[in-house]
């Protein structure tokens, strides 16, 4: 079963405040200066913000937002986030796996970048029922 | 410089307690575009049978990344930071973090391997409560580029 996709705009703006929050100051991810330096297109978004916004679709297919019990991914490609007001977008799908008899529901998660794959092995377990 | 795979099973001593305060629960949950109620409205959480706001599943990384500077900065292993690349993140939780939680954090070094040239760490981060309640375990793997 596929669930429906999700899309999340990500612009320069939202790298600095998840900078802020989470306390990953890495540079790569707010100066293009040190992000081409270190070989990079430009400034990437960081590989846990992809994380947490493939947590919130996770969350939103889950209905609730403590029904995660496992979720885990491989980062295999760079969110590259140009300097305007659009950002980029990144779409979530998944398929669940499996619905196992003690009530947890396996996902295989996607999420793609401008067409291309950003993660593999992205995987989510969730608590079905309360 | 390869990594040297004895470190493999070594365990660090426990972090000092990480407060996690309501107001950070917010300011992340925010930077994310959570917007459920139970990440903000404490009676929202109490609704779910949480004793204060609810932490998106990957708030632990903010407790867990501090952490595990512990085994990227020990010496003795010799990571060199400039080449370190993320490659894999992984949580399994035993409950959600909440506001009001005192985390400590107690790493592993469950992996080192060289191939291709290239340096692999898995780290393993048991975050519990002060009290000894396991919260939530976290897995990080790291790329060592090597040498081009």
């Amino acid at each position: 079963m596929e669930l429906p996709a999700q899309t999340f705009q990500v612009t320069r703006a939202d790298l600095v405040r998840y900078a802020g929050a989470s306390g990953d100051f890495n540079p790569i991810h707010w100066s293009d200066r040190v992000a081409t330096k270190v070989g990079l297109p430009g400034v990437i978004a960081h590989g846990m913000f992809t994380m947490a916004l493939v947590g919130r679709a996770v969350t939103g297919w889950a209905g609730s937002p403590d029904a995660v019990v496992e979720y885990g991914v491989r980062f295999t490609r760079p969110v590259v986030v140009p300097d305007d007001d659009q950002g980029t977008e990144i779409e979530v799908t998944a398929r669940v796996r499996e619905v196992t008899e003690d009530g947890l529901t396996r996902l295989e998660v996607t999420a793609t970048c401008l067409g291309e794959k950003v993660l593999s092995q992205a995987r989510a377990t969730i608590r079905t029922a309360r | 410089m390869p990594l040297d795979p004895s470190f493999v099973g070594r365990t660090y001593p426990p972090t000092a307690p990480y407060q996690v305060g309501r107001e950070k629960i917010r300011e992340f949950a925010s930077a994310i575009g959570a917007t459920d109620p139970a990440h903000h409205d404490p009676e929202a959480a109490r609704a779910l049978g949480h004793p204060d706001v609810v932490a998106p599943p990957t708030f632990p990384v903010i407790v867990t990344m501090a952490a595990s500077s512990q085994i990227i900065e020990d010496p003795a292993l010799g990571v060199d930071y400039s080449r370190l690349v993320h490659g894999d993140q992984r949580f399994a939780y035993t409950r959600p973090v909440v506001a009001g939680d005192e985390l400590v954090c107690t790493n592993t070094i469950e992996d080192v391997s060289t191939r291709g040239g290239h340096g692999f760490l898995t780290t393993r981060t048991d975050v519990s409560t002060v009290g000894g309640e396991p919260v939530v375990a976290v897995w990080a793997r790291y790329v060592i580029r090597g040498e081009a």
